[in-house]
């Protein structure tokens, strides 16, 4: 990055001369650095999954969620500092709980999208705040048009809709191997295995630390609910893709 | 002309206020209570308003029963006709409710906030019917002793998802709980649970325990004016909860003195 400070990075209401916010950057930089997310939006509806690196040895399998229900027919996967995340899925339950409150009814995954991006983005605005370390998979069904979507929050407040997205350490791997995917023609159950294979095939054993998968869906096959992924399905999932890959490196060897 | 009749909306408006002043004045200083709306001792709900009658339930060999029609009535008005007033709490309860429908719906909203906040946590858990018992309790206490009750009274059924246990409590709007094996609101108390309590038996099929519902059913659509004879009846058994759609209960009118009217003229007209 050019010139880092300078003083233009000490508060989120400062512009640099050539019109950023270091701020904001810097809270970009924190996501890019933790564990992959990847968002698809398959045939029959969408998948998210998380991949979640492992600090410790010591740590009780499934701690640490990033994956979140929010209400019935939306989840959301975050990634990036975790108590960050936690402060943005406690607001987008709120959010969800005002609108029922409100209006009788659950809150659409745009809408929601929309608050969450206000929130996070208001944290871009002021001098005595810092912005979130964080950024936002939405996952969801829409009742009212009767499809299921997938956006996407980023630490700067901005928010788009997505066919498929990656953001953490694997982002730009990840970004190409969707794209190559055929992804609007695969089923989630299909997909989960390509995604698990993705995650396999970013993470450098060597140099990375260990992770665990995590994944839900919001289809066709869960009741277009928002649902948690059985962890025995995950499993069948990565011993598909790692066979797969050292298939993959046969073939490279040949 | 507006203008040309100033003087006299003047006048009036003038002699308006001194007769507000003369009018007021004695009974202030009289020190008589006054009957205006803002001194009067504040008041909260003293009755319900669009109401739902009798739900009736009873544990049998596979788990738990409720039963209640279909009626929310304004005062003696049967005003809506096709209401449901038994409702799953998450995946092993059931709530059902006579008394005032606003309040029921809101008492619903608020456990199903909780039931999707019990989801969100996603770490296992789930609430069992007891616990619901007991929190609908403390809130119903708690209103009543804020002179605001909400004016329901409530069966809860299930079956506790750890345990397999069965449950059948109810409540009522000042906070009184209880648990047994055969309960009944409202009418459902006087002319319902006598029956219940002779037909009832611990080990009773499905089928069977159905019947005796539905018998209970019928009897207070006879005799309860605020009954209808479109019910619903609700399941709680260790596979789930499953609340019916409303259907309508056969009744008999071939009595003779239904049949012919005029039978018991010369008596005193009664039967």
């Amino acid at each position: 990055m050019s010139s880092t400070g300078a003083g233009y990075d000490l508060s989120a209401t400062t512009f640099s001369p050539d019109g950023k916010i270091f701020q904001v950057e810097y809270a970009t930089k924190a996501v890019e650095n933790s564990g992959t997310a990847i968002g698809i939006k398959c045939k029959d509806g969408i998948l998210l999954a998380v991949e979640k690196l492992l600090l410790s040895k010591l740590l009780v399998p499934g701690t640490n969620k990033r994956v979140h229900h929010v209400t019935p027919r939306i989840g959301v996967a975050v990634t990036g500092l975790t108590a960050d995340t936690r402060q943005i899925v406690n607001r987008a339950r709120d959010e969800a709980a005002n609108y029922k409150e409100s209006y009788g009814d659950y809150i659409s995954p745009k809408l929601l999208t929309e608050r969450v991006s206000n929130y996070v983005h208001y944290f871009t605005m002021h001098g005595s705040l810092r912005p979130f370390g964080a950024s936002t998979l939405i996952a969801g069904y829409d009742d009212e048009t009767k499809e299921a979507q997938l956006h996407m929050v980023e630490p700067s407040g901005v928010s788009y809709r997505y066919f498929g997205c990656a953001v953490g350490k694997g982002r730009q791997g990840a970004k190409t191997e969707i794209e190559k995917l055929k992804v609007m023609e695969m089923t989630c159950r299909v997909a989960m295995k390509h995604v698990a294979k993705i995650l396999h095939v970013l993470h450098d054993e060597a140099k990375d630390k260990p992770f665990e998968i995590e994944m839900s869906w919001v289809c066709e096959e869960s009741g277009f609910k928002h649902a948690m992924i059985d962890t025995q399905l995950i499993k069948d999932a990565e011993k598909w893709a790692k066979e797969s890959i050292e298939a993959d490196e046969m073939d490279d060897d040949e | 002309m507006p203008k040309r009749h100033w003087p006299l909306y003047l006048s009036l408006a003038l002699f308006l206020r001194l007769l507000l002043m003369i009018g007021l004045a004695p009974s202030r200083s009289h020190g008589a209570p006054s009957q205006t709306l803002m001194d009067a001792p504040r008041q909260r709900t003293q009755s319900p308003i669009v109401t739902g009658t009798s739900v009736i339930g009873l544990k049998y060999k596979d788990g738990v029963m409720l039963a209640a029609d279909t009626l929310a009535s304004y005062g003696s008005l049967a005003r809506y006709k096709s209401v449901e007033r038994i409702r799953p709490v998450g995946e092993s309860t059931l709530l059902g409710a006579s008394g005032e429908y606003s309040d029921f719906q809101a008492i619903m909203e608020m456990l199903e906030d909780q039931t999707q906040e019990d989801r969100n946590m996603d770490d296992g858990f789930k609430r069992a019917p007891a616990e619901v018992h007991s929190y609908l309790r403390a809130v119903m206490y708690n209103r009543r002793n804020k002179m605001n009750p909400l004016w329901n009274y409530l069966l809860i059924a299930g079956v506790n998802p750890r345990t397999g246990g069965f449950f059948l409590g109810s409540v009522d709007h000042i906070g009184t709980a209880y648990e047994d094996d055969i309960l009944a609101t409202g009418f459902g108390a006087h002319l319902a649970l006598p029956i219940l309590r002779r037909r009832w038996r611990a080990d009773m099929e499905e089928g069977e325990a159905r019947a005796l519902l539905e018998d209970c059913m019928r009897v207070l659509f006879y005799r309860d004016c605020r009954a209808l004879n479109r019910i619903q009846i609700a399941k709680a058994t260790r596979e789930g909860v499953l609340v019916s759609d409303p259907y309508t209960i056969e009744t008999s009118w071939s009595l003779a003195a239904f049949a012919q009217p005029k039978a018991g003229a010369d008596t005193d007209g009664s039967w």
